[in-house]
Order: structure tokens, then C-alpha cells, then sequence
């Protein structure tokens, strides 16, 4: 089915625009970067179309062999990786066509879409990968382009700081995720799915565990997960479409992929997806109650993404892995709309991204505010509309699992539709609090690709992934229960009505209560100073140690002073040597062999001691 | 003629030629320097082409005496071991050329005399299968750099060269201590006769010999690699070199060592080379971890390079160390690897040097504005340094973390972090240098590549991704000398090859094939 044209396409739109694309025009860039990424989707719908009952994998060389291990350049489809497809080429094909319009004013614009292209590349090839290998070559590959993205805008020292975290953090997620790949090879002798996947049962559980466990250490990296999930937020200096489409619709959702790629390998090991549900569910709540006190909209929605992924965690770690890839693509739908409508706000205001800035814009963008309310009301789980249905299938299979979990993930849903709400009712409700600026809504390239997702953030729950992927995983048996159906919609719209209440009925209750929270307040606001906690007892004392220990110490001091200590005494002598240092090679030849000699005479007394 | 001999002599005639030229024209020293290396390196090629990686043992032999008594040959061949590095040493020396075309101005004869004299000193070192010839070489390449780096370096140069050259010294004369000893045993410097003889018992070391032979060569292959702690001359030694030096030290000079260690240490003194294997590889993973923090916090570039070859030779040491297969694989795979992206950064930092005057990180800045090309190919260099998938260093580093794997997975545990710190310095090297505003004496002073620095760079960029996506070009007949280096002494765990590797682990059910 040639399914290398997938990946490869967008790949030469980066070749294409990353070498000449400095002397095409901006409709030429348009052409090739939007329209290899188009190509590609419906390449990807042709294959999905045809999409075979048996594993299909085609192989097309080997990467590397090295006595009897063999890694292949393979792709293999699935259902999986048929979801997969459509998210990443149908939303990245829309945030292509959005970024024309919304980078039309930038500089290094075929930069901007070499990068973009590149990234559409790695992406897919992780998606498509038929092993574990091939797979960390699109892992590390998103994660340049994430890197290159953030950096965009490379004059300012925040961008580029955040690029580098972002790559160093996920660098250290990507350690667990080569040594699991490491232990695979060691316990499976093999990185092929197709080899890894039907052996995982025959295997000791304390080995599979461990994989298992690595494996989630670099889909915590990737996915912002607590205590690796610091990159995200500070990647939000990133242009927006970026935002949208690597930060919230595809590339962070790799690490759910790869967990729920993996599950065979996790059925075998519980201890695992226990943890992975616990991580999820706490990192959920974390990000959720971070969201509530930032002004930044940008902000707002980068920690809601992180709780977002902690709800897919929460449903892998369930076992409900339909569930997870369920609101992967849900997710996908509402928050590339969230963002790219944040990125249309910010247009409209010409930069501006604090949200105490604008407010009233309902009536100056409508197009903007009405395709943003439709993302608002999927995320924040109101009946029928996408999030709904993919949110409620994560909670039951919680409420399978552990009931407490359940509880805490229904009120985390309250947090997340009051913290949406609240950025809704700032940015377009009341008054418009940014001077004298005029807002102006998006060109079409823009509007259009809104609403597009805004159709499908509230109707896309009726493309019923769990049902396509029903044969796929194995299946947890659990009733549909409308209490706690109710309860989790109740709770989002409570989330709602308290926002209506605070930031529109009565705007001043926000800062009273901010107020009388007193530290509460100030832990939230400032993300329980993880990032100084970070500072403070990593970064610190790693580059601190290295400078005044290892370098000043142990090399100039210890080392080299041993060295040149040596040199020094020698000085005496060398005085005498000095009659030796003719300068002629000859004679140092003369006296190489001549201590050598020495040498060869000591170590015949050695061995005639022995 | 056998074509390996050209490979060898070629250089040797140029360094005679060159020699030859009157001192008033430096530009028909440059042609000539050119011409002779570009002549090696397209001789080498066909050793490339005509080398069969199915076959073992060494091919395009030369075996005749060069001196009677006592009896040393000029006994040359080449193996997967000595093949890629011959193509590496003769790769870089025209390169190393072209990046000195404008910089060296004053004593521009000897400068391309001894460049060419300490390519044939490489070469002769790789394709040697004679101890004392081998011996030779090994110190025929030290004089030249020693007078690179004394003559045409910065400001401490005297003090660096001399370093050099005591340090490498001191290792010398044991591993000449070592070969004379053997001489006395065995009656001959042959290389293959000496394995021979050992492995059928007509030569048989005790424990105690062996052991003292293999750390005789061992510790002057270590000081040239640098393994942890013998590695302070090389900070030193790459900051006062002029570029050129800088190259041809880091790709070819430290691979003398690592390359000693697997065509020497292992198959002659197996025994010992196992029982000092543990402390050997804690070595290893503490020059990898070490050499990560003491890059990070370098304020002058070429220091931070040098650094991270500390890093870079310790996952070397530590596949060779692990006596697997693919940690072999890998380490022989990251010699090359190391030479072609170290290289690439010591000629992109040359390059800027040459514009800025300036080593130190502080002087830069805001250059991705000024000179966006220099920028994108330091970044791709950056990006293989690190270990990107798709780029050289990768292939290499995974496989020699693979074997230390299946050797003993907490080694990989540890090792592994210098990956992540390999992305802390380079990443913050290229921030500081790369991005920001761009100060004013940069701009003034920071232009793009001109075309003949594009001809020196584009070639080991485009290895770089040759290496990276392709490895059946390179690692079959690696693969086939490691496995027969392995198999001589039984020291293969694990991990064992009988034939060339095809494909068996192709075990999916339902794989199609597509093309």
C-alpha cells in the first residue's frame, strides 16, 4: 500500500521549502507545504479505506544489523495506527491551512513551514513504525521539531530557554524509553512489535513490569506528565498554530500512543498501568487547579492540556485503552480549536495574551467567540458533544477500576469546565479592558479551519472510536451506569456556573476570593514553584558541582596538578636531559629504544621472579 | 601495484613533493597538498568498492622484509576494523586542506608537509599487521602533530605540544617495552603469526605476562584515546591547535587508541583484557558521565568539544569492554561516528574563529541572524553529536548501549545519562552562540559559508546522514571482523556469529513485503 509515501511526503515539502524556500514567494511555500501535507491525508484516508483485517507491514530495508540482531525500516498499520493517521494528518492539514493566514505577517515563514513539515514527517513515522526503534526515531524526531518551534522566534532568551527545557526534559523522559527499549531487545531479542507482543506472556512479570514501568517514564516526558510535565507551559512560547498542533493535538499524545501500543506488554504488567492511572489521575488535578489562577490564555490552555492528558493516562491505566485513544482524538478536536481560537484572539489583539487585557470580544470576533464556545462546551463535558462521550467512557472505566478515582476525576471535570469558562467569560464577556486598540476578526484561511473543528469538537464523539478499536484491545466489561453519568455532567455544569457567577454576574468576587485564599492563591498562581523546587535541587548544584568540583578540582587541581607536578620535578633533571633533546629524531629514536630496553630487562627480571 | 600500497604512498610522495617546492609559492604548496590527498582519498575509495565484507581475515596484503635482522616486515592489510578508518583518515586530510586554505599564512609549506606526513603516519597505523612497523607509524604521527600544534597554534601552543607529546610518550615506550618483550618470546613482530602461535599453544603466555603485556599496551592506547583520567592533555592540546589539528586529532588521532585496543588488547591478550574488563568499563562510564559535566560548564568552545570526546571515546572503551557483539559493533561504528561529527564541529568552530577571532562562547551570539546557513549545518552537526535518530552518533551509541545491555544492564543504566547530558551542553552551547541579538563585532564580523568552506563541510554532513539512515554500506564488515575477533578467543557471550547476518529474525507472521 506504500505507506512510505505517508510520511515522505511531508518530508519533501521541508526539503523543498527548507533549502530553496528563502527565494520562493509565500504563495509557492503555501502550495508545496500545505499541499504535501494534504497529499498525505488523503493517502493516509486511501490506505485507512482499505485498511486489511491482518496485521499489514511493509518492509522496505534494513536500518541496522549487527551480528544476528536486525532492526528494519518496517511500517505496519493497524487499527491504532489508523486512528492515528486520520488525527495527525486531518488536524495538522488544518493547522497548516490556519498558519498561512496566521503567519502571513511573520518573518522566516518557509522556515516556519519547513519545521512544520518536518514535524508532520516524524510524527507520522512514529505512528507508522512496525518497531520500537524506528518508533524512538519519530519520538525524537517530534521533539526536534517541538524544540525548533518553541525557538521560532530565536532573538527572544524565553523562547529559546523553553526550547532547550522542552528537549532536555523530554531527553530525560527518552532515557527510561532506551532502556526499556534496551531490556526489550535483552528479554525479546527483537525491537518488531511482531516478535515483542505474542512473547510478552511467556515472560517473567518482574522483567515485562520493568519495561513496562521505562516505557512510561518516556510517555511521561512526552506527555507532561507530573513530575516531567514542566516543559509544556513555558512551550507555549511557541507560535500558536504550533500550540495547537504539537502541544496539544498530536505530538503530546505520543505517550499515550506508546502506552496504548504497548499493551500487551502492560496487561502483563499491572503494577504499571496502576501507576500510569495514578500518575494520570494526579496530574489531572494538579494541572487542573494550576489552570484556575492563570491570566495568560495561552497558559491556561497549555495546563489544561496536561490535565486533559492525564485523563487519557487515567483511562490507559484503567485498562480502558479505547477509552484513552477515545479523548486522544476528542481532545485533539477541542483543544486545536481552544488554541487556535486562544491564536485568533491574540491575532485580533495583536499580540496581546493576557486575558486581564481583553474582555467584551464576543461582539468584535463572533466568529472567533462562537467556534471557541463550541471547544468550551466539549472539553468541559455538556452532553452529546464530543468530550462528553469520551471523558464519561474514561470516568466509568475509573469508577471500575477504583471508585476514588472516579470521584476525583469527576471533580477535577467541575475544575476543568470552571477554568475553560473562566478564560471564555474574561476574553468576551463585559468590557473590553485593552485601550484603544480595534479588534478585527481572522482572515478565512483562519476562520475556516475553526470551523471545521468546531464541528467536530460537538459532533465528533459520534465517530465511535472504541467501537472501531473494540477487537483491537482487550475489552474490561463495565455497565453504563446514569448516576454517575449525572454526576460527572452536574459537575461541569456547576464548573460553568460558578465561572458565570464570578467573572460575569459579579466580577469583582474573583479578586475577593483570590484575596481571601491568601497562600493558597499564591501556591497555585506560581505552580507550586516546581520549577524553582527544579532550579534549586537539580539544576543548581549539577552545573554548580561540575564548575567548582569536577572542573576546578579534580581536572585543573588533581589531575593535571599530578601532571604537572611530575613536570616540574623533572625540571632538575631535565636540565640534564636537555643535552638529549637534540632536536634530531633519530636520537630520540635512539632513546626510546634505549629505555625500552631498560624496560624490557625489568620485565624479563619480573618474569624470571615468578 | 597493490592499491593498498598507493593508499599508503601516495601521502608520503606528496609530503616529499611538497618538501620540494620553493619556499616564495605557497599556493602551488596548496595545489599540491590538494591534489595529493584528494589522489589518496579517491585511491581509498576503491578499497572500499573492491573489499569483500563476507570474507575474513585482511585483504589487499603486502608482506615483504624491510629490515633482515632483526627480522621486521612491511606486512600491510586491511580488515571491517582498519578499512573505514583508512577511508576516515584519508576523507579528513583533504578536508583539513581546504579548511587551512586561507587560515595558516605563515609557514605554509611545512604546514601541508607535515599534514601529509601525519596522514601516512595514520594510515600506515591502521593498515600495519606488523608490531614493529605498526610501532613506527604510531610515533611517525605523533612528530607531525606535535609540530602542528607547537607552530601553528594559539597563544599557549608550547605548552600544549609539549603535554602531547610527554603524555603519549609515556604510553609509547611501555607498548614498545611490551612489543620487544613479545619479540622475544615469539621470535617475530607478525602480527597474524603472533595469533596464530597463541592460538594453537605454540606461544603461551602465564596469567602474570599477559596481564603485564596487555597493560603495557593498554595504558598507551588509553592515554591516546583519552580514557578517564588520562585525558587532560587533550583539552589543551585541541584549544591551542589550529583547526586542521584539531580535525585530524579528534576523527583519527584518538581513534589510534581505540582501534589499538580491538585489533591488539583483545585478540593477543584476551585473558586479561576480561579480568581488567570491570574496572576498565567503570572508567569508561565515569570519562562518559565526567567528560558530560566538565562540557557543560566550558566557557571556551573547543574546550567543550574536547570535553565531549571524553564522553564520546568513553562509550567507545565502554562497547569495546562489554565483548558483545554489538557493543563491539557499535563502538567500531562510533569511531567513525566521533570522527565525522567531532570533525565537523572542530571545522565549523574553525570557521568561526576565522571570523571572530574568538574561542570563547561570551564573544557570540544572535549568528542564526547573520550567517543562517553556518547556523543550520552547526545544527545538524549539534543535533548528530547529541544522538539524534537518523544521524550517525545514534546508530553507533545505541548499539554500544545495546551490548553493555545484554553484558550487564546497569552498566547501560549509568552510561545511559550521559545521553541526556550530551543534550544539556551541546543544546546550551548552540543557545549561547546561536540565538539572541546579534552584538555588534558579530555582524560586522559573521558571514556565511563561502563556497569552499561548503565543499569542506557538505561531505561530512552528508555522511553524517548516510551513517545514520544507511548502515548496510558500513556495518557489514564491521560486523564480520568483530565476530571473528570475538570468536578467536572465545570471548563472544551471548550474542555469537557464524555467518554473515541475514535477516533471521524476520519472525512476524503476517509480514508482507512490499517491494
Amino acid at each position: 500500500m506504500q505507506l512510505w509515501l505517508i510520511p515522505v511526503l511531508p518530508l519533501a515539502g521541508f526539503l523543498i521549502n527548507g533549502v530553496l524556500g528563502r527565494r520562493l514567494s509565500r504563495a509557492v511555500i503555501n502550495i508545496v507545504a500545505i499541499g504535501a501535507v494534504v497529499l498525505s491525508f488523503a493517502w493516509a484516508l486511501k490506505v485507512v479505506v482499505a485498511l486489511p483485517e491482518a496485521p499489514y507491514s511493509e518492509h522496505y530495508f534494513n536500518w541496522i544489523v549487527a551480528g544476528s540482531f536486525r532492526v528494519g525500516c518496517d511500517f505496519a498499520v493497524d487499527r491504532l495506527t489508523a486512528v492515528m493517521l486520520m488525527v495527525v494528518t486531518g488536524v495538522g492539514s488544518l493547522i497548516h491551512v490556519y498558519s498561512a493566514g496566521y503567519m502571513a505577517h511573520e518573518g522566516g515563514y518557509y522556515r516556519f513551514f519547513a519545521y512544520l513539515n518536518l514535524f508532520m514527517f516524524f510524527m507520522l513515522t512514529l505512528v507508522l513504525a512496525g518497531n520500537y526503534l524506528l518508533l524512538f526515531v519519530g519520538w525524537e524526531g517530534v521533539g526536534l521539531c517541538s524544540y525548533l518551534l518553541i525557538g521560532f522566534w530565536f532573538l527572544k532568551k524565553s523562547a529559546t530557554n523553553a526550547g532547550n527545557k522542552a528537549f532536555i526534559v523530554n531527553r530525560i523522559g527518552d532515557y527510561g524509553f532506551s532502556l526499556a527499549m534496551l531490556l526489550i531487545v535483552v528479554t525479546f531479542g527483537s525491537l518488531d512489535f511482531g516478535t515483542v507482543f505474542p512473547a510478552a506472556a511467556s515472560k517473567p512479570e518482574g522483567i515485562v513490569t520493568l519495561i513496562a514501568l521505562l516505557l512510561l517514564v518516556g510517555a511521561c516526558g512526552k506527555s507532561a506528565q507530573f513530575p516531567l510535565s514542566v516543559w509544556l507551559p513555558d512551550a507555549m512560547e511557541g507560535p500558536t498554530p504550533v500550540s495547537a498542533l504539537i502541544h496539544a493535538a498530536t505530538m503530546v499524545t505520543a505517550g499515550v500512543y506508546v502506552a496504548a501500543r504497548s499493551f500487551p506488554l502492560y496487561i502483563h504488567a499491572p503494577a504499571a498501568l496502576e501507576l500510569a492511572a495514578r500518575i494520570g489521575l494526579f496530574t489531572a488535578t494538579f494541572a487542573a487547579t494550576i489552570a484556575l489562577a492563570q491570566n495568560d490564555i495561552k497558559k491556561v490552555f497549555a495546563y489544561s492540556t496536561v490535565s486533559q492528558l492525564g485523563y487519557m493516562f487515567l483511562g490507559v491505566g484503567c485498562g480502558a485503552f479505547s477509552s484513552g485513544i477515545y479523548h486522544l482524538v476528542t481532545h485533539a478536536f477541542f483543544k486545536a480549536l481552544l488554541f487556535l481560537g486562544a491564536g485568533s484572539v491574540i491575532h485580533a489583539l495583536g499580540g496581546e495574551q493576557d486575558m486581564r487585557n481583553m474582555g467584551g470580544l464576543r461582539k468584535h470576533i463572533p466568529i472567533t467567540f462562537w467556534t471557541l464556545m463550541c471547544a468550551a462546551v466539549a472539553i468541559s463535558g455538556v452532553p452529546f458533544t464530543s468530550g462528553f462521550f469520551s471523558k464519561d467512557s474514561i470516568l466509568l472505566a475509573a469508577h471500575h477500576h477504583q471508585p476514588w478515582m472516579y470521584w476525583v476525576g469527576t471533580i477535577t471535570a467541575g475544575l476543568t469546565a470552571f477554568y475553560v469558562f473562566r478564560a471564555m467569560f474574561m476574553t468576551f464577556f463585559g468590557e473590553y479592558r485593552g485601550g484603544d486598540h480595534h479588534p478585527y476578526e481572522a482572515p478565512k484561511a483562519m476562520t475556516i479551519p475553526l470551523m471545521i473543528l468546531a464541528l467536530l469538537s460537538l459532533g465528533g464523539g459520534y465517530i465511535n472510536v472504541p467501537t472501531w478499536l473494540g477487537k483491537f484491545f482487550p475489552t474490561i466489561e463495565h455497565s453504563e451506569d446514569f448516576a454517575l453519568v449525572a454526576i460527572s455532567v452536574a459537575a461541569g455544569f456547576a464548573g460553568i456556573g460558578i465561572a458565570y457567577v464570578m467573572y460575569v454576574m459579579k466580577p469583582g468576587l474573583s479578586d475577593s476570593a483570590a484575596r481571601s485564599l491568601g497562600w493558597i492563591y499564591r501556591l497555585v498562581y506560581n505552580k507550586y514553584y516546581v520549577d524553582q523546587i527544579y532550579e534549586a535541587i537539580i539544576v543548581k548544584p549539577l552545573v554548580n558541582g561540575s564548575r567548582a568540583l569536577l572542573w576546578r578540582v579534580v581536572d585543573a587541581g588533581l589531575i593535571d596538578g599530578t601532571v604537572n607536578g611530575i613536570g616540574t620535578r623533572s625540571v632538575g633533571l631535565g636540565g640534564w636531559l636537555k643535552l638529549f633533546q637534540s632536536g634530531n629524531i633519530r636520537s630520540y629514536a635512539t632513546w626510546v629504544v634505549f629505555g625500552s630496553v631498560i624496560l624490557v630487562i625489568a620485565l624479563g627480571l619480573v618474569g624470571a621472579i615468578r | 601495484m597493490n592499491l593498498l600500497n598507493i593508499v599508503v604512498a601516495l601521502p608520503a610522495i606528496g609530503f616529499l613533493v611538497t618538501l620540494m617546492v620553493p619556499r616564495d609559492k605557497p599556493q602551488a604548496v596548496r595545489v599540491i597538498a590538494l591534489m595529493f590527498s584528494f589522489l589518496t582519498f579517491f585511491a581509498s575509495l576503491g578499497l572500499a568498492i573492491g573489499f569483500r565484507s563476507d570474507a575474513p581475515g585482511a585483504q589487499f596484503a603486502t608482506d615483504v622484509i624491510w629490515i633482515p635482522s632483526p627480522e621486521i616486515h612491511y606486512h600491510v592489510g586491511i580488515d571491517g576494523l582498519s578499512l573505514w578508518l583508512v577511508l576516515l583518515s584519508t576523507l579528513l586530510t583533504p578536508i583539513c586542506v581546504l579548511i587551512s586554505w586561507r587560515f595558516i599564512e605563515k609557514r605554509v609549506k611545512e604546514f601541508y608537509a607535515f599534514l601529509l606526513l601525519l596522514s601516512f603516519g595514520l594510515v600506515g597505523v591502521f593498515v600495519s599487521l606488523d608490531l614493529f612497523l605498526f610501532y613506527a607509524f604510531w610515533e611517525l604521527s605523533l612528530v607531525p602533530m606535535y609540530f602542528l600544534i607547537g607552530i601553528w597554534g594559539h597563544e599557549r601552543r608550547v605548552y600544549a605540544a609539549v603535554k602531547f607529546f610527554l603524555y603519549t610518550m609515556a604510553g609509547s615506550v611501555l607498548m614498545l617495552a611490551a612489543i620487544i618483550y613479545l619479540y622475544n618470546r615469539a621470535s617475530t613482530f607478525n602480527y597474524t603469526a603472533i595469533l596464530e602461535m597463541l592460538a594453537s599453544g605454540k606461544l603461551s603466555l602465564t596469567n602474570g605476562e599477559e596481564m603485564l603485556l596487555f597493560l603495557a599496551f593498554f595504558i598507551a592506547f588509553a592515554i591516546k584515546v583519552p580514557l578517564f583520567p588520562l585525558h587532560t592533555w587533550l583539552p589543551d592540546a585541541h584549544v591551542e591547535a589550529p583547526s586542521a589539528g584539531s580535525v585530524m586529532l579528534a576523527s583519527v588521532m584518538l581513534k589510534m587508541g581505540t582501534y589499538g585496543m580491538v585489533r591488539y588488547c583483545l585478540p593477543m591478550f584476551g585473558g586479561a583484557a576480561e579480568r581488567c574488563a570491570p574496572w576498565i568499563i567503570v572508567l569508561a562510564i565515569i570519562g562518559i558521565i565526567y567528560g558530560a559535566l566538565v562540557a557543560l560548564v566550558q566557557p571556551n568552545m573547543k574546550r567543550l568539544v574536547a570535553y565531549s570526546s571524553v564522553t564520546h571515546l568513553g562509550f567507545v572503551v565502554l562497547g569495546i569492554f562489554t565483548f558483545t557483539q554489538l557493543g563491539l559493533d557499535g563502538a567500531v561504528y562510533q569511531m567513525l561516528n566521533h570522527g565525522i561529527s567531532t570533525g565537523a564541529l572542530f571545522v565549523l568552530v574553525g570557521y568561526l574563529y576565522e571570523r571572530r577571532h574568538s574561542l570563547e562562547i561570551a564573544d557570540y551570539g544572535g549568528i542564526a541572524s547573520a550567517a543562517p546557513w553556518l547556523s543550520t549545518v552547526f545544527l545538524i552537526t549539534t543535533l548528530a553529536s547529541m544522538g539524534l535518530p537518523m544521524l550517525n552518533n545514534f546508530v553507533g551509541e545505541y548499539l554500544v548501549l545495546q551490548g553493555s545491555a545484554q553484558a550487564n544492564f546497569s552498566w547501560s543504566v549509568v552510561a545511559s545519562i550521559g545521553v541526556i547530558l550530551s543534550a544539556c551542553y551541546m543544546l546550551w552551547l548552540y543557545q549561547r552562540v546561536f540565538y539572541g541579538a546579534t552584538p555588534e563585532l558579530v555582524a560586522g564580523h559573521v558571514f556565511d559559508l563561502k563556497p569552499r568552506e561548503w565543499a569542506a563541510i557538505m561531505p561530512l554532513i552528508a555522511l553524517m546522514v548516510w551513517m545514520g539512515v544507511y548502515t548496510s554500506t558500513f556495518l557489514p564488515a564491521i560486523s564480520r571482523t568483530n565476530a571473528s575477533i570475538l570468536d578467536f578467543r572465545k570471548m563472544n557471550i551471548r550474542i555469537q556469529v557464524k555467518n554473515p547476518p541475514i535477516s533471521p529474525y524476520l519472525s512476524v507472521s503476517e509480514v508482507r513485503h512490499a517491494r
